[in-house]
């Protein structure tokens, strides 16, 4: 269950990856998820090699250790569904300080661990070096539809505004008192909730109205595209084919 | 919910991705009509919404609080369509930019997340407002009823993947079991509250409802008698009530879904070799004393994804060729 944070990753800073162009950042974190998760499982100096890439980007990228760390937090909750595969799981089992557990599922668990770790990883260092309307950017020139695009920025920009709302309905309501214990009390959280989309649909259309009066058509004007050499490309995809190279020669290995 | 890098094997993650990105294909250009073309950033504040509701905890017992996922709610307030591509969003933008959720498994967190819950909660209910009365009370129920079902469903959605992209030695039945049991508790959390956030929309702007916009407003503000503590009372009810039937049903009359499955076509190849076919994850159905009863089971929670995704879709599908609803700005 992730929720709870309406504060962007973003990182501050001039470093070469920061100045990578956004599409060729979100191609390179996709290609280089897909080369993980093409990795045959139990390879694991086949993940060790992915985390060197990954640590030379994240060095690359001057993003502190702790910001990283503090960001994987978010796969807690599966790392809990992991650990208890090998309790669950079949096949032979080995004996750790006298519990039985499945020997397959204690291994397919710490794939799955090394894979999801691999992964956030990733996206940690795309969202930490690009900002979030570059983001967009970057996916509408990957050919993403504007309609999609365009209604993401919306969110985003109305995304602080609404999170600030709830905090002070949460403020107002803790004033008044409401301390609830347990879900027979969450009346008036949720008439909350109602009040929150009534006020969000009501500023959509207040938003509409206004951009009608300036001139909106329906598109949103398109900035002009960045430069993106060759050179951008072949670093950044470079990069990104560590993990396919790497599943390759673990598949041929056999391991 | 939001799965990470890895949880299912890569071509799981590709079919989901693909099915994923041709659904929300076709909601987007629905959607596109149903926004008349211009409301683009009321879609977007509509996301922020659903996102920030995401945020709002409400209790749930001795202290602990659980948060909406909000994938029925959206559809009730939007529309299907609108309400499946605003999720959409929120989940890729989760994904993108907040690193929540791994970017191999948005094909899997979208098809769960925001389609199965979208399409599927929007046809349950689309039934249920036929059978209720439809005064507010009413109304509210049966968008709280689908908003559980919608979880539950997607907890079905999973578990049908898993059958099909295993990463671990775990049976099907095993993973079945936990996430529908699991997911019929936080059903009853969001049930509850998207129940009760219904009725406070339709106590102030009935017409800002999408899911009834067919229906007399003075008829809406009509409110019944009903408080949080009977809805809770009648959704645990429910809940429990599918629970029991449910394991009964599998554990005693094995023969009974798997005529189910026949019916519909899904055990055909199960007179062979049901294993045969290297559909299914070698691992999901490792170690499972019953084959039969366990495909069987994915065959009943497929006919009712297949069944109440495709009635959301077809629903959504309809409501164009009616008469276009009236406009939603003032």
């Amino acid at each position: 269950m992730g929720a709870g944070h309406a504060h962007t990753l973003y990182h501050h800073g001039h470093t070469r990856v920061h100045r990578l162009p956004p599409e060729v950042k979100v191609a390179a974190a996709f290609v280089f998820v897909l080369g993980v998760a093409v990795t045959p499982r139990h390879a694991y100096w086949a993940f060790a090699l992915d985390a060197l890439a990954l640590v030379v980007a994240t060095r690359a990228a001057r993003l502190p250790l702790r910001f990283v760390a503090a960001r994987m937090l978010v796969v807690v909750p599966f790392v809990a569904f992991a650990l208890l595969i090998p309790f669950v799981a079949g096949g032979e089992t080995i004996d750790v300080w006298g519990v039985s557990l499945s020997r397959d599922g204690a291994l397919a668990a710490i794939t799955i661990l090394a894979k999801a770790g691999l992964g956030v990883t990733t996206s940690i260092v795309l969202a930490g070096t690009t900002e979030q309307s570059r983001i967009l950017a970057g996916l509408e020139r990957l050919r993403v539809p504007t309609v999609f695009t365009t209604i993401a920025a919306f969110m985003l920009r109305y995304l602080e505004i609404l999170a600030d709302e709830v905090g002070r309905m949460r403020t107002a309501m803790r004033a008044r008192g409401y301390a609830p214990r347990w879900i027979g009390d969450a009346g008036p959280v949720a008439n909350a909730a109602g009040a929150l989309f009534l006020r969000s649909y009501e500023r959509g259309e207040r938003v509409h109205a206004a951009m009608l009066s300036r001139g909106f058509t329906g598109t949103m004007p398109r900035l002009a595209d960045e430069h993106v050499t060759r050179h951008d490309w072949l670093t950044g995809i470079g990069w990104a084919l560590v993990p396919a190279v790497v599943a390759l020669a673990a598949h041929l290995a056999g391991t | 919910m939001h799965a990470p890098d890895g949880f299912l094997n890569a071509g799981t993650a590709v079919a989901t991705g693909a099915i994923s990105a041709g659904t929300v294909g076709v909601a987007m250009r629905q959607a596109r009509e149903e926004l008349a073309d211009k409301q683009v950033p009321l879609a977007g504040v509509a996301a922020a919404f659903v996102f920030a509701a995401q945020m709002i905890n409400f209790p749930v017992a001795a202290g602990t609080t659980g948060h909406l996922l909000g994938g029925a709610l959206a559809a009730i307030l939007l529309g299907p369509s609108v309400g499946a591509l605003v999720v959409t969003v929120v989940v890729v933008v989760q994904a993108l930019v907040f690193a929540d959720g791994g970017l191999t498994a948005l094909g899997y967190n979208v098809l769960n997340m925001a389609i199965v819950t979208s399409f599927g909660g929007y046809a349950v209910f689309r039934v249920l407002k036929r059978l209720l009365p439809t005064d507010s009370t009413g109304i509210a129920s049966a968008a709280g009823i689908a908003a559980g079902a919608s979880v539950v469903l997607s907890s079905m959605a999973f578990s049908l993947e898993w059958l099909f992209g295993a990463t671990a030695p775990v049976a099907f039945d095993t993973v079945f079991g936990a996430m529908v049991g699991v997911h019929l508790l936080i059903g009853i959390g969001e049930g509850v509250v998207t129940a009760l956030i219904v009725r406070a929309v339709l106590a102030a702007r009935p017409d800002l409802v999408a899911g009834v916009w067919d229906v007399d407003r003075l008829q809406l503000q009509r409110d019944g008698q009903v408080g949080v503590r009977q809805l809770l009372l009648v959704t645990v009810v429910i809940a429990f009530a599918l629970a029991a039937v449910g394991s009964q049903f599998a554990a005693s009359d094995p023969d009974g879904l798997e005529r189910v499955a026949t019916d519909t076509g899904f055990a055909i190849s199960a007179r062979e070799h049901p294993l045969s076919s290297g559909l299914f994850a070698d691992y999901a159905t490792d170690g499972v004393a019953n084959e039969d009863l366990s495909l069987a089971v994915a065959g009943a929670a497929g006919v009712a994804i297949t069944l109440a995704v495709g009635a959301g879709v077809f629903a959504a599908a309809r409501r164009r060729d009616r008469e276009r609803r009236p406009t939603r700005v003032d």
